[in-house]
């Protein structure tokens, strides 16, 4: 078991010191952002030209669904998001600290990429993990 | 090359059968297809089957197994909710090619209840939940908040692809359902996803279509011309980059492509299909499909639904089966059961639900992934 929180995904860095942040792969030759290791690039198709980017930690909200039905064993409700980042690059994750009413959530509302604990979820080792949320801008 | 004509098709009526084994289930509607022309497993030269919940289980040689074993090669298809489409395509391949002049190609699922998605992996924890959602009705709710950002479409709007897709269900015999569901049901059905409530979702179901396609010289020859239904345009693309493809799967961008090819295929417009079974997945989808298709204008979707446009007896009525929403959506066979569908009407056999005069009509179906399956069809 690791005695530090793990990222949930492979794209949540967790320096030694320092906050979390995002890394996306960036193609030199086209500029098309990836979430996730790659090494030809699925828009222009070079290779070899893929460099880590650090992400910028605010977006606006794109798209989204309020999920009332999941599966067994996760708590609803919650708002699945869609934001595109500051650089263009979109990401999928939680809208929290904002009720999930249709009514309340505007298209394009700017918001806080922020790192948490995972929910408290473990694995099977019992490893802690951090993952992040989107949380709307305070005015 | 010769053209390629379906000259036997036919679906088994929807529902939900755990008594039976999937070869069982697809062997029932390739015998029921072989019927709808008269010929036997004996002139068949080739199985293409799609199926994907077994889809390591050699599904076509058991429904043979069932029908009759021959020796003929068969295909064992796999392509999300395009598999019954591919295995359909890569039939009318091989008779176009020249290779066989008589296949039949059979879709076939069972399904279980419940949400169908993906939890995600990777790490050891789930991220479903935790990254979002990766359950279908959440996926399609936010391809439809796109189209709401975009053209100001409204959840009642949406709401009313269900009522018209119950309603047409109403006149079909083979649907899963015949409930009528007014506006008001629909809206106030328990939320799955906003905005697709549980009337918004397709249904679940254990179904299975087929169909037989014949050269030219063979559907002459065995006198079944009268009742063929000419493939004027079969297509398959799959998603092109697109700049939020890594958390948005795709359902516009390979629709889109795959209908311009069909479009050019066929030599035809838009202006000249009398009918489109579409893939209704959830209702939010539809919506996003008219414009896909190019059966109206870029933000004229919304219209369409409120105009009834696309319901029987408008302008160009879409999914007048009842759709994935109410006949069923039996990943598999989807895509074969449209083809039955819109072959029905082109034969004007549709009873109650006949679009009239109906001469040429195209099916559509979307597995995410992504992989889209077009076909244009008309009365030969």
């Amino acid at each position: 078991m690791s005695t530090k929180p793990l990222p949930a995904v492979s794209y949540i860095k967790i320096p030694e010191s320092g906050e979390p942040y995002l890394e996306g792969y960036q193609c030199g030759a086209c500029k098309a952002t990836f979430l996730g290791t790659r090494q030809v690039c699925s828009k222009c198709g070079a290779r070899d030209q893929m460099a880590t980017k650090r992400l910028p930690n605010s977006g606006k909200l794109y798209s989204y669904s309020i999920v009332h039905r999941s599966f067994p064993g996760i708590a609803v409700p919650y708002i699945s998001a869609i934001v595109d980042l500051d650089d263009g690059t979109a990401i999928k994750g939680n809208l929290i600290d904002i009720e999930p009413d249709p009514e309340k959530i505007a298209f394009d509302m700017p918001v806080d990429v922020v790192f948490a604990d995972a929910l408290g979820r473990k694995d099977r080792e019992g490893n802690s993990y951090i993952s992040y949320f989107f949380k709307p801008k305070s005015a | 090359m010769s053209d390629a004509y379906v000259v036997g098709v036919d679906m088994i009526k929807f529902g939900r059968f755990p008594d039976r084994t999937v070869p069982q289930i697809g062997a029932q509607a390739a015998l029921m297809a072989l019927d709808d022309c008269g010929l036997t497993i004996k002139d068949m030269e080739a199985l293409y089957c799609g199926n994907l919940g077994q889809a390591a289980g050699m599904v076509g040689q058991r429904i043979l197994q069932e029908i009759g074993q021959t020796g003929i090669p068969v295909i064992n298809v796999s392509n999300a909710c395009a598999t019954g489409a591919t295995a359909f395509r890569e039939g009318w391949a091989a008779v176009k090619a020249g290779l066989y002049d008589l296949v039949l190609c059979v879709g076939v699922e069972q399904m279980g209840k419940g949400l169908l998605g993906g939890a995600g992996g990777g790490s050891g924890i789930s991220r479903e939940g935790l990254l979002g959602s990766g359950t279908m009705p959440s996926v399609f709710a936010e391809a439809g908040l796109e189209h709401s950002r975009k053209y100001g479409t409204t959840f009642a709007q949406f709401a009313k692809v269900s009522v018209k897709n119950h309603h047409h269900s109403t006149l079909n015999p083979k649907a899963m359902y015949q409930i009528e569901t007014p506006l008001e049901v629909v809206m106030n059905a328990e939320m799955i996803s906003y905005p697709n409530t549980k009337l918004m979702c397709s249904v679940n179901v254990d179904g299975s279509a087929a169909a037989i396609i014949a050269s030219e010289k063979k559907a002459r020859e065995l006198g079944l011309m009268k009742r063929a239904v000419k493939v004027r345009a079969s297509v398959l693309t799959s998603d092109p980059w697109q700049e939020r493809d890594l958390v948005m799967p795709d359902v516009n961008s390979c629709t889109r492509l795959a209908a311009k090819k069909a479009y050019e295929m066929a030599g035809l417009g838009a202006d000249d299909i009398d009918l489109v079974e579409l893939h209704d997945c959830f209702a939010t989808a539809e919506i996003l499909h008219y414009e896909n298709l190019g059966l109206c204008g870029p933000g004229e979707a919304g219209r369409m639904i409120d105009t009834g446009e696309v319901a029987l007896g408008g302008r160009i009525p879409v999914n007048v089966s009842g759709g994935l929403l109410s006949k069923g959506h039996p990943l598999g066979a989807t895509g074969i059961a449209n083809i039955y569908e819109v072959a029905t009407h082109l034969r004007g056999e549709g009873g109650k639900r006949q679009v009239e005069g109906a001469r040429i009509g195209m099916t559509h179906v979307i597995g995410l992934g992504s992989a889209c399956g077009i076909h244009i069809l008309e009365k030969a």
